[in-house]
């Protein structure tokens, strides 16, 4: 299985799907853990507020792992555990009770605050989730308070994601209608471009989770459908189908291929006509496949390794492997929802045969050992790895960009793959 | 528990990486769950560092809660020292893992292995990562420094020191370190040992072997060297050489401290005028704009206490704020703020920060990354002079903060920010001007904001909410004196408006007068 033959652990047994599994590897995982994701949901739910309940790690994490000390007007915070609370000579609860009015006092322009769980508070069993009810009470109606757990011994990186949407679904107001809701952040720009083409095929109502502001939740009922936008909402799919919700089984939408196939989900469930279907989306489709090209002579052939980082390593390496001609050699991931990634899998297998490279939970030391015995031309890669494998003569990509930067949906197709061919790019143009 | 923002420091095991990532051959060992490995893109992306740093994290998760979580230490330790077979090896628990007890020092000795292992007791939930690095560096140093290593005999050879304190993610330190091991060794002395930055655990052994020490960053340096102080009766000297004075009072300590061991060391060469440009530069008529410009500054207490020096002795600034966020130094930013009779700002705590930045309205801030932010919403000129700092303050160029090269590069930095001299003489002449006015930035900050034509959008911050309505019984103002109001300087407008709001309220005056304008400007004329 393995590209060396390294021996990896037997594979849980699985139960989604009924391809040969990914393998498994345990060790050392130089993976963020799932308070990161409050870097990118603070800026997506605009009048949230994420109070972490930590140590002064999560402070440091959080302010350090995306360089986000950028950002001069933050809507998070971390109440940081001391030694008192520990001793037990605070009551943790009051404590945050009083960290929790200074706050609001402070902003009174939050309305809906998220107690986020994180190591510490898990391993002293602090209970968030009635502390969230507590003061939900004592704030209501004008602050909602909910909780949920980024913790580094419960989530990792993109999860967090999945358990701060998890935390919203039990509060999405109720409806017999049909819907249509598309699950996981996505930029601005391009949930406005995807609300256009639903609009020109005549899908709707449609509504995104997580919503910009905190009151326009959108509804949920047996009569919705939803899209995931993003490949690691495990449990929040599982909440909404418990609500009656209809999952569209559907590749991600990235790149001009995944786009289409995600949208055509969409279109079938809504019975929307096939020759309207390609009217509307000839044009951007048009443009994606133009864009892409473009870069295809950059990057077709050019073989490419991946460390773990977002779980979106399964999609993109569809993308790159199908619309540019790219060769993946390892595709490690840090978790894999095996359902969600159903239709992924089978698209990678048709490009590359049944033995796929991919990789659960690499350790990073033989990882590294594989990846400079491999010498790929591309290596995607954390933060922590980047600097150091390019002074090794490896060109890489920093993953976290992949969550950061628009590039679902068909006018991005060309920018994302813009990101692999730019340290190409670069690779040529440099002399010194 | 603590609302915190932003934090000046991380949690002490960052200390203890900054030491380990500093240092040749040494590795670190840290039990901690997954995701605290975040903390190497500190050294590779703010350090742009080509190499990992040396850590190897047990990165348990909750499955391993359930089984054995010290065994996966063991395992972990173990295959630390079989990859990397380096000198010597720290290791300790990082916050969570302290909570689960599983006592890394004992398991790692346990193991038995053929190198030094120094355990670290980091109390994660009282101390931060300036003492976390402090004693990091000081268990390191009293477990492989030689004990029986003294001085060789001075007959034919020069003296020798050590430098103590640089880290990785230091500010500057490299730069620093290069600056005054050439300052030292102009001045007839050798270093023998920097460390912890590019210092071997084998190095260390020899730090007994010098005659004296210089500790360049207390924060990180003082508990080894007090230590040294004590077991070698080494001399140790403590002037942070930042800015031109300072300079020379290091290398008078220098030559004092070598007097004493029997050597006469010549300062003159050093101490001629012309080492350094800031003198002429500060003396040159363009700095005549520089002439009493408020600065608050803030930052660690060595690199703050420094520049609250430079920015009154060497540039003619007026200091309107020092402090410090490492209560460790409170009491060295307290005597040295009461001399510029100021009451220091000792906190950790960002809102504060903003709070007193704001409320002394100065035209400068000197701070770190964290006072970048709240200048940048003041609209305030700001430059860093200590950590914590971004990618950004980590130059290419050599830019020490000590010596006299440091003493320029404080110029060159803390001059950039600002508008210079001239041309803030016609933007006040000429501020009504469509393309050039106080909404434009500096010539030379071109990027830096577009001006801003609409009203200043509300801005979202934490700190607590400014009053807008007016007091009841509040002085008004006349349409004409809110118009002349307008003409004074962005970067006082808010001081001016203060000032005669409350010469007003004072002398019962109900509505304010362009009159009432000059009688106060003149009333509180410097």
């Amino acid at each position: 299985m393995s590209p060396d033959g390294l021996p990896f652990t037997a594979t849980p047994p699985d139960t989604g799907c009924a391809a040969p599994p990914p393998a498994v590897e345990r060790g050392q995982r130089a993976v963020f853990c799932g308070l990161t994701g409050i870097v990118w949901l603070h800026r997506k739910i605009q009048d949230a507020f994420f109070l972490v309940v930590g140590s002064r790690t999560c402070a440091h994490l959080i302010q350090s792992a995306a360089g986000v000390m950028i950002f001069a007007e933050p809507r998070f915070a971390t109440a940081i555990i001391e030694e008192r609370d520990l001793a037990g000579l605070a009551d943790a609860n009051e404590e945050l009770d009083r960290v929790v009015d200074r706050l609001l006092a402070r902003r009174p322009d939050i309305k809906l605050l998220f107690l986020v769980g994180s190591c510490p508070s898990e391993v002293i069993k602090l209970d968030l989730s009635r502390a969230a009810q507590r003061l939900s009470e004592q704030f209501s109606p004008d602050v909602r308070v909910l909780n949920y757990s980024g913790s580094g011994i419960e989530t990792t990186f993109t999860e967090g994601e999945d358990a701060c949407l998890s935390a919203l679904v039990p509060e999405l107001p109720e409806t017999e209608a049909a819907n249509l809701m598309v699950v996981g952040a996505l930029a601005d720009v391009v949930e406005d471009q995807f609300t256009r083409l639903f609009e020109q095929l005549g899908i709707g109502p449609v509504a995104f989770l997580p919503a910009r502001r905190a009151d326009a939740l959108p509804p949920v009922g047996p009569e919705t459908k939803f899209l995931l936008a993003q490949p690691f909402l495990n449990e929040t799919a599982r909440l909404l189908e418990a609500r009656g919700a209809q999952r569209l089984a559907a590749p991600f939408p990235l790149g001009a291929e995944g786009t289409d196939a995600w949208l055509k989900a969409a279109a079938d469930a809504w019975g929307v006509a096939p020759s309207h279907f390609d009217a509307v989306t000839a044009a951007p489709r048009a443009r994606a496949v133009q864009s892409t090209a473009a870069r295809r002579e950059k990057l077709a052939d050019k073989s490419l390794f991946f460390f773990p980082d977002s779980q979106l390593e399964l999609p993109i390496a569809r993308f790159l492997t199908r619309e540019l001609g790219m060769r993946p050699i390892e595709i490690g991931a840090p978790y894999l929802h095996r359902r969600h990634l159903a239709e992924e899998t089978a698209m990678l297998r048709e490009a590359l045969g049944e033995d796929l490279p991919i990789l659960e939970g690499p350790d990073v030391d033989a990882q590294l050992d594989r990846c400079r015995a491999a010498k790929p031309d591309l290596t995607v890669c954390g933060l922590g790895l980047a600097n150091p494998l390019e002074a090794e003569g490896l060109s890489t990509k920093w993953a976290i960009e992949l969550v950061f930067t628009p590039i679902q949906g068909y006018e991005q197709a060309g920018d994302l793959a813009e990101l692999f061919a730019r340290p190409l790019d670069r690779r040529t143009r440099l002399r010194v | 528990m603590k609302l915190t923002v932003w934090t000046y420091e991380g949690p002490p095991h960052i200390g203890a990486l900054r030491v380990a990532t500093a240092m040749n051959g040494l590795h670190y060992v840290l039990h901690a769950p997954q995701g605290d490995t975040y903390a190497d893109l500190l050294f590779t992306m703010i350090e742009r560092r080509g190499a990992r740093p040396p850590i190897t994290y047990t990165t348990f998760q909750a499955r391993d809660l359930g089984s054995d979580t010290a065994e996966l230490f063991k395992s972990a330790c173990a295959r630390a020292y079989e990859r990397f077979q380096p000198e010597a090896m720290i290791v300790g628990a990082s916050c969570t893992a302290e909570l689960i007890q599983d006592d890394p020092g004992g398991l790692a000795t346990a193991l038995d292995l053929p190198i030094p292992v120094i355990p670290l007791e980091l109390p994660a939930y009282q101390r931060k990562e300036a003492w976390g690095a402090a004693e990091t560096f000081y268990r390191l140093t009293r477990s492989l420094a030689d004990p029986e290593a003294r001085p060789a005999p001075l007959e034919g050879r020069r003296l020798r020191c050590n430098l103590l304190g640089p880290t990785a993610l230091g500010f500057r330190n490299r730069d620093d370190t290069d600056e005054i091991s050439l300052l030292l060794n102009r001045l007839g002395v050798d270093v023998l040992t920097t460390a912890p930055l590019n210092a071997s655990p084998s190095d260390l052994t020899h730090l007994g072997e010098a005659d004296f020490n210089v500790v360049l960053y207390p924060e990180t340096g003082d508990l080894a060297a007090r230590w040294l102080e004590r077991t070698f009766k080494t001399p140790t000297i403590r002037t942070a050489p930042i800015g031109v004075g300072a300079t020379r009072d290091f290398i008078n300590e220098v030559v004092h401290t070598a007097g004493a061991l029997g050597v006469t060391l010549n300062p003159a060469p050093l101490l001629a005028d012309g080492l350094s440009r800031l003198p002429w530069w500060s003396r040159s008529i363009d700095s005549t704009y520089l002439t009493g410009k408020r600065v608050f500054v803030f930052g660690d207490a060595t690199h703050a206490i420094a520049a609250a020096r430079v920015a009154t002795e060497e540039m003619g600034f007026e200091l309107v704020g020092l402090g410090c966020y490492n209560r460790e130094f409170a009491r060295e930013t307290r005597a040295a703020a009461e001399q510029y009779g100021l009451e220091a700002l000792i906190t950790d705590d960002y809102l504060d920060v903003e709070e007193a930045i704001a409320a002394s309205n100065p035209e400068l801030v000197l701070g770190t990354q964290m006072e970048r932010h709240i200048a940048k919403r003041l609209r305030v000129p700001c430059a860093v002079i200590s950590a914590p700092f971004h990618v950004q303050d980590h130059p290419a160029r050599r830019a020490p903060q000590m010596g006299f090269e440091g003493a320029n590069s404080l110029f060159d930095a803390w001059v950039h920010p600002l508008t210079m001299g001239l041309e803030e003489h016609l933007l006040e002449m000429f501020r009504e001007d469509f393309e050039f006015n106080d909404q434009s930035p500096a010539s030379h900050l071109g990027h830096a904001a577009a001006p801003k034509l609409a009203p200043q959008p509300v801005v979202e911050t934490l700190a607590a909410p400014k009053p807008v309505a007016v007091e009841p019984g509040a002085p008004a103002w006349a349409a004409d004196a809110e118009r002349e109001l307008k003409k004074i300087p962005f970067f006082v407008r808010s001081k001016a408006r203060r000032n005669t709001e409350s010469f007003a309220a004072e002398r019962g005056v109900a509505l304010i007068t362009v009159e009432t304008l000059y009688d106060a400007k003149a009333h509180y004329a410097r």
